[in-house]
């Protein structure tokens, strides 16, 4: 079927010359991407290490913990960024309302596992050498549960980076602004390299957290669950 | 008035429990779309995830595809998915099953590959044949995972499917997307809502449906919080 002349001009799924003269919007949007998923991940430690260890001690929050986390890590991102809206409004408070939420389930129950897998027999040459409760949590069980909090500050950093992207709905989004910006102006460009550019984020943070553990805890080799 | 009371009146207003763009309707498509997908991944990824955990090969590959799969943003998937099959329903059925099949292949893995071994020698030395062995002995055994694969898919095809909205789909993303762009807030707090309760109530009828296909000899020794081999959130 022959094409008018006009009408001929295919988008690629790449314009190498748009994106050579638009790399500080993709600089602009990897650093929003970079920030809200560093405020979650940090957020998450901050309220997950005191819950998860307050859990560990009285057995009778675990599970009610657990559970609470479980709920919110089930609602969809989109669901919770709205109805947190009237309330939040559009923005930061908001997306990272859900985001530390979300990574907060991953990060508990990644430091109780660690925790609870620290051998009783361990506990007891602790005590026997004399560590108090306090010293002997910070001297002996939670240097034996960081290959899992490792283990979940990955996953947690990993989801995150995936998730921030849904959070262009609420003006935010980091890359994602880019992804709907193709969306809208059907343009293959900023979409298929702001995608490429989120699961290379995601890879490469995965990776330096790798390389993180193995300075931090030398006795671990990947322990990813 | 606040915002309780207007999503209260909302949902009491027989208006939006009929027609195209009646919760009825809403409802239909995201459990269609999201049923759909997930039966296609599952017809996909257990098959894999069974073989090589019970010939115990490619360990690295069953786990690492969780990783890898945890890293693709749905968004920038399913926006490129519609940009390649354009309109309808097949680009949100593609990237909806993509997203289904990484966590399906990780836990049917782990389930097979930690049957006991003592177990399946008895199993051998009972005279069952290979194919005996896994689908009366090992699959049994691995339900539990394989069921929390399959839930953890399903919730975050529930999740996704709401971001089908965005590419013209259907289903109850539909009332939040459009709240948004009207800036309808009881709408889209209604849509919220609905999403949410859609996937709380997909995670249980699964576990209950767990709860009837794990065998009777194995339920006393299941944790109390519903195991799984990997946390999977897309969207």
């Amino acid at each position: 079927m022959p094409r008018g002349v006009f009408l001929d001009y295919v988008d690629p799924w790449v314009n190498w010359t748009w994106l050579s003269t638009h790399i500080p919007l993709f600089v602009a949007a990897v650093e929003q991407h970079l920030t809200l998923t560093v405020i979650a991940v940090a957020g998450g430690l901050a309220i997950s290490m005191p819950l998860g260890i307050a859990a560990h001690r009285w057995r009778s929050l675990r599970n009610p913990v657990l559970a609470f986390f479980d709920v919110v890590y089930t609602i969809p991102s989109l669901a919770l960024f709205a109805l947190l809206v009237p309330y939040t409004g559009l923005g930061v408070v908001t997306a990272e309302i859900g985001l530390i939420g979300y990574t907060v389930l991953i990060l508990v129950r990644n430091l109780l596992v660690g925790l609870e897998s620290v051998a009783p027999d361990v506990l007891d040459a602790a005590d026997g050498m004399g560590y108090r409760p306090l010293a002997r949590l910070f001297r002996v069980e939670l240097p034996l549960a960081l290959p899992a909090i490792f283990a979940g500050v990955r996953i947690a950093t990993v989801t995150t980076i995936g998730l921030v992207t849904i959070t262009a709905l609420i003006g935010l989004g980091g890359l994602g602004q880019l992804i709907e910006r193709g969306l809208i102006e059907n343009f293959h460009t900023p979409l298929v390299v702001a995608t490429v550019l989120s699961i290379a984020l995601a890879l490469v943070a995965d990776l330096l957290l790798v390389g993180a553990q193995r300075l931090a805890v030398p006795w671990s080799r990947g322990a990813a669950s | 008035m606040s915002v309780i009371s207007l999503v209260v009146q909302w949902f009491a207003d027989p208006a939006h429990w009929s027609g195209p763009d009646g919760i009825p309707q809403r409802l239909v498509e995201h459990v269609e779309i999201s049923a759909a997908s997930v039966a296609i991944g599952a017809a996909i990824a257990l098959p894999i995830g069974i073989a090589l955990g019970h010939y115990g090969r490619f360990g690295n590959v069953a786990i690492n595809i969780s990783n890898v799969g945890r890293a693709l943003p749905s968004f920038g998937v399913l926006v490129i998915a519609f940009q390649v099959l354009g309109l309808g329903n097949l680009p949100i059925l593609v990237a909806l099953v993509a997203l289904a099949i990484p966590p399906m292949v990780t836990n049917s893995y782990v389930g097979l590959s930690e049957v006991d071994p003592d177990v399946k020698e008895a199993a051998r030395g009972m005279g069952y044949r290979e194919l005996a062995q896994l689908l009366r002995v090992e699959l049994p055994l691995a339900v539990p995972l394989v069921m929390a694969g399959i839930r953890t898919s399903a919730v975050q095809v529930v999740a996704t499917a709401t971001l089908a909205a965005l590419i013209a789909g259907g289903g109850f993303g539909r009332y939040i997307i459009d709240g948004f762009a009207q800036q309808d807030y009881t709408k889209l707090a209604a849509g919220a809502v609905l999403v949410a309760a859609l996937a709380m109530a997909t995670e249980l009828s699964l576990s209950a449906l767990e709860r009837v296909l794990v065998p009777r000899g194995i339920r006393l020794q299941r944790a109390p919080v519903a195991r799984r081999a990997t946390t999977f959130k897309t969207a």
